[in-house]
């Protein structure tokens, strides 16, 4: 609380009043009654098809197949047979076994590509070594190789190194692909610390290692949340990688989720329940760590 | 405040969390034991085990299969390998995937390919085997495939003379669905030549009906339902040897033989008073998905539909299919009621090794033994083996589609949008046709097809 006494009694006088905060102003805009109401009306639209998805899910298979979700409020048909049929052995599919295959599958792909992330964009912005500006550009470059011509030059490596159809090809890929952003990323953030920081650490003795972790890392937990959120949303959601390197017995829920709808699409009606279940932990690792990501969404793109 | 709002709100959301992951956690505890002891097993009957001892003892080993056949088709098949497994000791590892078709290319090229492959189109077989990592079928395979199928379908599973593939299952694509009720209240008779199915569709025109219902739509692939429409009518009044030479492209895309068979379908699905049964106009066959296409049979809104054996899944499951029932199928008929041609598709079993199991397996797979005990267990299912007795079959349409193609009248012919090349096949023939439909005359559309061919 005491941070923000000085903006409430700053503007007094006109001559004060030049001297607002950009944020303040940003804020003062933001929160006329015309942007609430702009605010609320994105809301809502953006909100409609999830909604519609949710009352779908409830409805019965001869009711989705012939009528849009809307008509639901005039014949209230609930049905909980579809998401019966998601967990249950009976449709050939059990979402269920597939969740725990996806948290495998998602947790070190964050946990891995994070920690490395981390310690490299350290080394490139606090520490000095021949080409370690030309690396850094080959680094931040492979962000544009589409990761698609990729894949099959990756599984060729995997089988060869005999990783074939362990969970370490969807690790080792996901990590791969995610690696050149995150060190930019973070190398940004890093880089914004100030150096006097860095020297008192010095002085007191610290090597890189107990920098890094002792006066580093807890000040760039939110760029780790915010890139953590990204990358966990990114795997969780990827269905290309997890098809191409996992197999039956360790794909993700993505995959049981394209293949429950049948050989033909027949069973289509089933895909509003299953797509509910595959969001719910998205959405709540998105509710946890939200204020880290609108925070971090800004680390490193804009510079004072 | 808002970090007060927040924190709040991040304990919420880890009870949430935190009691679905236990709900999800228990039901997988809970459910993935209940199934575990098959009913096939018992149900199916021992078979004889000598045809596999020739391959040597194979007990404890396994053989990967990898295919697009997913739930709920896939029960069926994992039930079908269980004498099989039971005689040698094979463990047999099913597979399914819907992006198969690519999947399979990248898995070939990466040596990750599965042993076996089930292939739905000769066309992919043929990209297949020029990725070099496809066997030769066995000898014995070869054997079979003489013994219980005609020389089309060995032809199918060949590639540059060299037989590779045996066929598995097939579809028949020359259905017309209808409701058995409606024919009996109204008096409508199953026609036997086209010339009766038209006078057909004017007699339910003039009873006030809008007789025809269709759906094109079907994402990226939107508008095959259409192609196959054409190859019909390209089977029916041109015969099945301009049918080869056309897929071909011994003859142009866009000759004389085409025009009449797309105009003949225009004179069914371009026709304001004949469509679109249940859903609007002739331009609501774009829009409509080829899986809701016929459903307006079910609520009297319209009472012919065109549509392969396997569109018996799309039907909820409380309509009943069969000859009695709320829907069937007819067999669209030929020019003349004596000419019985067939357009269907099918799968092919390709290997990728050529390890004494994986050719046990193969044999098994191409023999009459499975062909039987497969139609025992599954339902939309049919096969062109000669050894399937259609009595085993479960399902009425079933039985119909393998009456079909068991015919001895019947000319078969396999889709030919799947043995083109891909760039017509599974683009602009798609593309063009969907087109058409929606307004383009016929000519210009052959026309653009014709062009796109790859020279």
């Amino acid at each position: 609380m005491t941070t923000e006494a000085p903006l409430t009694t700053a503007p007094v006088g006109g001559a004060v009043k030049k001297v607002t905060t950009p944020a303040a102003a940003a804020k003062k805009k933001l929160s006329s009654p015309w942007a609430s109401l702009a605010a609320i009306v994105i809301a809502v639209l953006w909100t409609v098809p999830t909604f519609g998805l949710l009352v779908t899910s409830f409805r019965p298979e001869a009711d989705i197949k012939k009528t849009g979700w809307w008509t639901f409020f005039s014949n209230p048909l609930v049905t909980f047979e579809n998401y019966e049929a998601v967990f249950g052995a009976e449709e050939g599919v059990n979402l269920a076994d597939y969740f725990l295959n996806s948290l495998i599958i998602t947790i070190p792909s964050v946990i891995i590509p994070l920690f490395l992330a981390s310690l490299a964009a350290y080394a490139f912005a606090w520490m000095n070594f021949p080409g370690k500006n030309l690396l850094f550009i080959v680094i931040f470059a492979l962000q544009i190789v589409p990761l698609q011509v990729t894949l099959i030059p990756l599984l060729t490596f995997f089988v060869d190194a005999g990783l074939a159809g362990t969970f370490w090809t969807v690790w080792l890929a996901h990590s791969t692909f995610a690696l050149p952003l995150a060190i930019y990323l973070l190398h940004n953030f890093i880089k914004e610390v100030p150096s006097s920081l860095i020297e008192a650490a010095r002085i007191d003795g610290a090597g890189h290692v107990s920098i890094f972790f002792r006066v580093l890392l807890p000040l760039l937990t939110p760029a780790l949340a915010a890139f953590g959120i990204f990358q966990f949303l990114w795997v969780w959601n990827d269905l290309l990688v997890a098809l191409t390197f996992t197999g039956p017995q360790i794909s993700p829920i993505t995959v049981q989720l394209s293949n429950m709808t049948g050989t033909r699409g027949t069973a289509w009606y089933l895909l509003s329940a299953g797509a509910f279940v595959s969001m719910v932990v998205p959405v709540t690792v998105f509710l946890l760590l939200q204020r880290y990501f609108v925070r971090g969404l800004l680390a490193g793109s804009v510079k004072g | 405040m808002f970090v007060q709002r927040g924190s709040s709100r991040s304990r919420v959301a880890i009870a949430g969390a935190l009691s679905m992951g236990l709900v999800f956690g228990l039901s997988a505890c809970g459910d993935s034991k209940d199934e575990e002891p098959g009913t096939g097993a018992t149900s199916l009957a021992a078979i004889d085990c000598t045809p596999y001892k020739a391959f040597g003892d194979l007990t404890g080993k396994e053989v990967s299969i990898y295919t697009g056949i997913v739930t709920p088709e896939d029960t069926p098949h994992k039930e079908s390998y269980k004498p099989f497994e039971q005689c040698t000791g094979v463990t047999v590892k099913y597979e399914g995937d819907k992006a198969f078709e690519t999947q399979i290319l990248v898995r070939a090229e990466a040596n990750n390919a599965p042993d076996v492959a089930f292939v739905p189109q000769p066309g992919l077989l043929q990209r297949l085997v020029q990725t070099g990592k496809v066997k030769e079928a066995p000898a014995e395979v070869a054997a079979n495939v003489d013994k219980f199928w005609g020389a089309d379908w060995k032809e199918y599973g060949s590639v540059g003379g060299k037989f590779y593939a045996a066929p598995l299952g097939a579809s028949v694509k020359s259905l017309v669905w209808f409701s058995p009720k409606e024919f009996k209240d109204s008096g409508y008779a199953e026609p036997k030549t086209l010339a009766d199915l038209k006078a057909l569709t004017d007699k339910m025109v003039a009873d006030g009906k809008k007789p025809w219902c269709a759906g094109i739509n079907s994402g990226e692939a939107t508008g095959w339902p259409l192609t196959d429409w054409m190859e019909d009518f390209m089977l029916r009044l041109s015969g099945p040897e301009t049918y080869d030479k056309w897929l071909k492209h011994e003859i142009p895309f866009n000759g004389p033989e085409a025009t009449k068979a797309l105009d003949a379908v225009g004179e069914y699905l371009k026709n304001d008073k004949y469509v679109n049964g249940g859903y609007g106009d002739v331009k609501s066959i774009a829009s409509t998905t080829f899986q809701d296409g016929g459903l307006p049979i079910l609520e009297g809104q319209c009472s012919l539909h065109r549509q392969a054996s396997f569109y018996a899944a799309n039907f909820p499951k409380t309509a009943k299919v069969g000859p009695d029932g709320d829907v069937f199928a007819f067999y669209l008929p030929g020019e003349t009621a004596d000419s019985a041609p067939v357009l269907g598709g099918g799968e092919f079993v390709a290997a990728f090794a050529d390890r004494p199991e994986v050719k046990a397996f193969q044999t098994y797979l191409s023999s009459d033994t499975w062909a039987n005990v497969k139609a025992k267990v599954s339902a939309g299912w049919v096969t062109a083996n000669k050894g399937l007795d259609p009595a085993n079959l479960q399902n009425p349409v079933d039985k119909l589609s393998a009456e079909i193609l068991l015919n001895p009248k019947a000319t078969f012919r396999f889709d030919a949008s799947d043995l083109m090349p891909a760039a017509v096949g599974q683009n602009t023939f798609w593309k063009q046709t969907t087109a058409w439909l929606t307004g383009q005359d016929t000519k210009t559309t052959l026309d653009k097809i014709e062009a796109s061919w790859p020279k």
